[in-house]
């Protein structure tokens, strides 16, 4: 008798599958990974379209398993992002908390809706945190930005399908096959 | 009968609901921004936090060195001729200058000296590479790479090969926080080097030209006008290169004219930079003479009290 394992394939996992709960160390790592995905250098061009990966790990995370990520976690978070970023000690870290509490009413319905359903809430979700921000920052005296300023929320929300498929995958019971 | 308990104990205990974090983690950030945005108290918490976060920014700036390296190991044997070629033809020119300067520099000391000035400017540098340009569309700031360790200060002057890029404003132990001339709080003062005449620059911030305010319409101002320090700060060392004028519109009808400008240094592009030393203090400032009748005032008062 041999047993063959096979990889779940890359492809977003069937609402009624049961996902095996999350690791702590691969939440960790995955949000250190994004927040490392933050800081790396770009041409300017590029920062214009830059989605805030941290915000979208987080934000996946707070649906999935919020045992180990909730407003706390976001909010250290988004402290480390304000001091990496240079921005006001505070301004991440509220954006951050308020999308893990949002996360909370959301995650009971949202992955019942296919991927690019919640794509379009999650955009909802980013716009609203940038607005929060630039709400912040239009109280302290900053200039408004022009209408760019939200394209990253967009951007994020684009890649949040393929983010979901990756983080799940270690989460996917692996199939196997027996054969006599 | 056996009763029920009134209510459902509560098995699945996980501390307060989420809407209570929210609020006491939202007021505690409120009171940050409050706090960074009036005061200085919070340096140490972002000094540890940074700590924390620098094997995380070493990181994040390896994959673009890495890609960095592999494409000088494939710059082709032309290309490099070329630049060889083109670097000689910029040396010969440039030493012409050097020569020049040399002779001025040297001219310069021995009037200097004559007149017991002190040199403004240590003289001392350190070359810096750019980490990362800040995310923030509110602000212009540089992560660099050498802090505190390396013997960068806060408040030194960051220049590139054309001009100033802006001002070390946040140093912590292994990286430095530079604001750039563009950054809407920034500001330095200039002089036009045309006409001597001075003014003061100020950022717009992201996407948009600085600017010299405060110029009345009639003021001898033109298109091209190069833009120098005047040192009068104690931050910018005098004589250094920041920008040219790209535009004037003088409407009568405003008290001011509106004098856009194009920073020459490579502000969005330069990777390496030089961040000078301290500027030599500048004599402390006179004291005001004590208005005369006040004195008098204080003296009969005196009088009085003693009579």
């Amino acid at each position: 008798m041999s047993v063959a394992i096979r990889l779940p394939p890359l492809t977003p996992a069937d609402p009624n599958e049961v996902l095996r709960p999350a690791k702590a160390w691969f939440v960790a790592a995955t949000l250190v990974g994004a927040l490392a995905a933050n800081l790396v250098p770009l041409p300017p061009a590029a920062l214009v379209l830059r989605p805030d990966f941290l915000a979208l790990v987080i934000l996946y995370w707070c649906i999935q398993a919020p045992r180990h990520v909730g407003v706390g976690v976001a909010w250290m978070m988004g402290l480390t992002m304000d001091v990496g970023d240079a921005t006001l000690l505070g301004q991440h870290a509220l954006a951050y908390a308020f999308l893990a509490y949002a996360a909370e009413y959301f995650r009971r319905r949202v992955l019942r809706f296919p991927l690019w359903q919640q794509a379009a809430q999650v955009a909802v979700l980013l716009a609203l945190c940038a607005a929060l921000v630039l709400l912040v920052r239009f109280v302290g005296g900053a200039p408004l930005p022009r209408w760019s300023y939200f394209v990253p929320a967009l951007v994020g929300a684009l890649l949040w399908p393929p983010l979901s498929v990756l983080l799940q995958l270690p989460q996917r019971p692996l199939r196997s096959s027996t054969t006599l | 009968m056996a009763t029920l308990p009134a209510e459902t104990p509560d098995f699945f205990h996980r501390g307060p609901s989420p809407a209570t974090r929210l609020v006491f983690v939202g007021l505690l950030s409120i009171l940050l921004l409050f706090l960074d945005t009036r005061y200085r108290y919070l340096e140490q918490l972002r000094e540890v936090v940074a700590v924390v976060l620098h094997p995380v920014q070493r990181a994040a700036a390896l994959p673009g060195e890495a890609m960095a390296e592999v494409a000088g190991y494939f710059a082709s044997k032309r290309e490099l001729e070329r630049e060889n070629e083109a670097l000689r033809a910029r040396l010969a020119e440039v030493g012409v200058v050097a020569q020049g300067a040399g002779t001025t520099r040297a001219e310069n000391e021995r009037l200097r000296a004559l007149l017991d000035l002190r040199s403004r400017h240590g003289g001392e540098a350190h070359a810096v590479q750019v980490l990362y340009k800040g995310r923030d569309p509110f602000s212009q700031k540089l992560v660099v790479d050498k802090g505190r360790d390396d013997g960068i200060a806060a408040g030194t002057a960051v220049v590139d090969a054309d001009g100033v890029v802006g001002q070390v404003t946040r140093v912590y132990p292994h990286m430095a926080e530079v604001t750039l001339v563009t950054d809407k709080d920034h500001v330095i003062p200039v002089t036009i080097e045309r006409s001597g005449s001075r003014a003061v620059m100020t950022g717009s911030g992201a996407g948009r030209a600085p600017e010299l305010r405060f110029i009345p319409p009639t003021a001898d101002v033109r298109v091209g006008d190069l833009l120098v320090t005047s040192g009068l700060d104690g931050t910018y060392p005098p004589g250094l290169a920041v920008a040219k004028v790209a535009a004037v519109d003088r409407d009568t009808g405003q008290i001011f004219a509106q004098i856009a400008l194009q920073p020459l240094a490579g502000v969005d592009r330069s990777n390496q930079l030089l961040v000078l030393g301290p500027v030599a203090e500048l004599p402390p400032r006179p004291e005001e003479p004590q208005p005369a009748d006040a004195d008098r005032k204080g003296g009969k008062a005196k009088a009085r009290r003693g009579g």
